[in-house]
């Protein structure tokens, strides 16, 4: 008796999830197959669904009026660099807060991540005149500058976390055990922050891949990444909407496959310390 | 060789002081016990020791070299903690073995003492094990072999079993003992349970609040406590206090008995009371004793006794086992 019950609930709720998660990826989908359609097709009343007429036409359109793989090398550069340098400055920070504390530390941490409440918009006149007079506008450089700058409060935040976790019994224990910091970092606090790290760095690489407000404000075509290159497509001249799917295509691909393949990491890391 | 000398450390965690002047001299070979109430500071002299806290003043002498200003890892001390702080990403051997490779022994080497300390400890069968995969008692001994396997000149122990059961802690508490024994390393180890204290100890240091009351042998600390502190730490069920004025013996503040010290006398004779409660072990009978002015008393006495509450008793303290203190607590010695 019990067991049916529990048995019924189980498929309610599995299906739940499945039409929760769809309802989730439809626009990604919809997306996907608007790219394979010829812009007639892509606004038609009633919409296609699967039974259009498949065509890679836009993709060739795409690349031949911009250069994709031009942005996309923006977008792995301006995304890349700015998560290693942010990673290569919160690491120590993240370390001296979690380890070595004072009673400023609280208010340190709380005020790096105030700077993340306050709306970008209100400071893009004076960034961008800093800009134009450093001649940073338009360059790859700018950009990492200022993603970086822009994300390292959540970068420090989620490492400082992480090290919170490990209990410095065990680094004490290794100092004992006459390791040096350097040796301390290399073979006990390294291989213990893993998960951390790796989650910290997939996520702040996903974050700047997709950040579009200062990327589309302060580049425009040399440093331009990929958030420039979709949004050339929803220009005043008209929407054209399977070339703008057919763009976004190309730009989120990447990070998708990239989350795909560490998916186990993410969540591994995202969820770290909640389970033991 | 293992002797550390501690000469006036202080040490005092910005405007608090937590050691105040401790001076102490540990033989090499001798296994000694801090023991103390809860936040007197023992584990805080434990770091001083190993060098994971600095000094705020004085000098820890280790084979008559002072060692303040030496790193941690290079006091040839080993440290078995609490929560026992093994590394949760390696094997038991990669545990026992990391101070080993830190000192930059060849492989071989390592090999062999690794299992000679894991054959010592029973963990042969399980040195490729993670720490997850072990019992507590387990983990316990791991740590114990990190600790050994340095061969140092010293162990500091941290409260190693105060995280395992009952059984498994007197257990442990014998296996410590044997192996510091058969090893001859000096030892130091910091408890707060006064029977571990008495029964592994060569000697005890009585630490209250951040001074160090008395250093003797276990039975010395029972037969001659120095003061009211340590009389009344020391020993279970607690020493009787009472007013030396109460009890007839002018200039003394406090007079203490212990209650294995009190016996049952005829009527008339030592001190009346009525019996509040009566506690009966078999073995042992405890009588929570009223003795009207003199305060509440607690007697211990062997055997079965046919008393219960209300019974009136007269109890005779062993005029040999007093123990008389001055006004400062300090005992008076005659
Ligand atoms: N890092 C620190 N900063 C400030 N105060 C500290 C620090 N470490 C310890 N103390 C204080 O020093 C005192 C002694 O602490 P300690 O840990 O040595 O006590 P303990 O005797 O080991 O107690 P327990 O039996 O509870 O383990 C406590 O009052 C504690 O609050
Ligand atoms: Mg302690």
């Amino acid at each position: 008796m019990a067991r049916k019950v529990t048995a019924r609930r189980v498929w309610v709720s599995t299906a739940a999830a499945w039409l929760f998660g769809f309802l989730i990826f439809l626009p990604i989908l919809w997306m996907v197959l608007t790219s394979f359609k010829t812009e007639l097709e892509a606004f038609a009343m009633p919409p296609t669904f699967l039974f259009f007429h498949w065509t890679t036409e836009n993709y060739a359109t795409v690349q031949g009026r911009s250069d994709y793989l031009h942005h996309a090398l923006n977008s792995i550069m301006v995304a890349g660099g700015s998560t290693l340098i942010a990673l290569l400055i919160a690491i120590p920070a993240a370390w001296s807060m979690a380890f070595a504390p004072t009673k400023r530390t609280k208010d340190v941490l709380l005020w790096m991540l105030s700077t993340k409440m306050m709306p970008p918009v209100g400071v893009l006149v004076p960034i961008y005149l800093i800009y134009r007079d450093f001649g940073l506008l338009d360059t790859r450089a700018g950009l990492v500058l200022i993603l970086c700058l822009g994300n390292l409060p959540i970068v420090i935040w989620m490492l400082f976390t992480y090290f919170k976790e490990i209990p410095k019994d065990i680094l004490e224990a290794a100092r004992m055990d006459g390791a040096t910091i350097g040796r301390e970092l290399i073979y006990v606090l390294t291989p213990m922050a893993v998960p951390g790290l790796a989650s910290t760095l997939l996520l702040n690489f996903i974050l700047a891949w997709n950040e579009a407000f200062w990327t589309l404000n302060l580049s425009t075509l040399d440093a331009a990444p990929l958030t420039v290159f979709i949004a050339s497509y929803s220009s005043p001249e008209g929407l054209f909407w399977a070339k703008l799917s057919a763009a976004s295509t190309l730009a989120i691909a990447p990070i998708i496959i990239l989350g795909w393949f560490t998916q186990r990491q993410l969540v591994r890391g995202l969820t770290f310390g909640a389970v033991k | 060789m293992g002797q550390i000398t501690l000469q006036r450390v202080r040490k005092s965690f910005g405007p608090v002081s937590i050691i105040k002047d401790a001076n102490l001299d540990i033989e090499d070979g001798s296994f000694v016990v801090f023991v103390g109430p809860s936040g007197c500071g023992k584990t805080t002299l434990l770091r001083l020791i190993a060098g994971l806290e600095d000094v705020t003043g004085g000098q820890i002498l280790i084979d008559g070299r002072n060692v303040v200003d030496v790193p941690p890892a290079k006091r040839g001390l080993s440290m078995v903690f609490q929560s026992y702080a093994l590394y949760p990403h390696m094997s038991v051997r990669g545990n026992i073995a990391f101070g080993l490779k830190m000192a930059g022994l060849p492989r071989p080497e390592i090999h062999r003492k690794v299992e000679a300390a894991a054959a010592t400890l029973n963990l042969t069968p399980y040195l490729d094990r993670k720490p997850r995969e072990l019992s507590g008692g387990q983990r316990q001994r791991v740590a114990i072999g990190r600790a050994i396997v340095r061969e140092p000149k010293a162990f500091l122990f941290d409260e190693p079993l105060s995280n395992l059961d009952a059984a498994l802690r007197v257990q442990m508490r014998l296996e410590v003992t044997k192996l510091q024994k058969q090893l001859g390393t000096t030892a130091v180890y910091v408890t707060h349970d006064q029977v571990e204290a008495m029964t592994m100890a060569d000697k005890i240091v009585v630490l209250n609040a951040g001074s160090i009351e008395q250093y003797g042998s276990p039975i010395e600390l029972y037969e001659r406590p120095a003061n009211l502190f340590v009389a009344g730490f020391i020993g279970s069920p607690k020493m009787n206090f009472v007013s030396g004025a109460a009890a007839g013996e002018p200039g003394v503040a406090t007079l203490g008995v212990r209650p294995e010290h009190l016996k049952i006398g005829k009527e008339g004779e030592g001190w009346p009371g009525t019996v509040s409660v009566a506690e009966h072990l078999g073995s042992d009978t405890f009588l929570y004793v009223d003795a009207g002015k003199l305060g509440m008393l607690t007697a211990r006495c062997i055997g079965e006794f046919s008393l219960k509450a209300g019974d009136r008793v007269w109890l005779v303290p062993d005029p040999a086992r007093l123990h008389r203190f001055d006004k400062d607590g300090e005992v008076i010695r005659r």
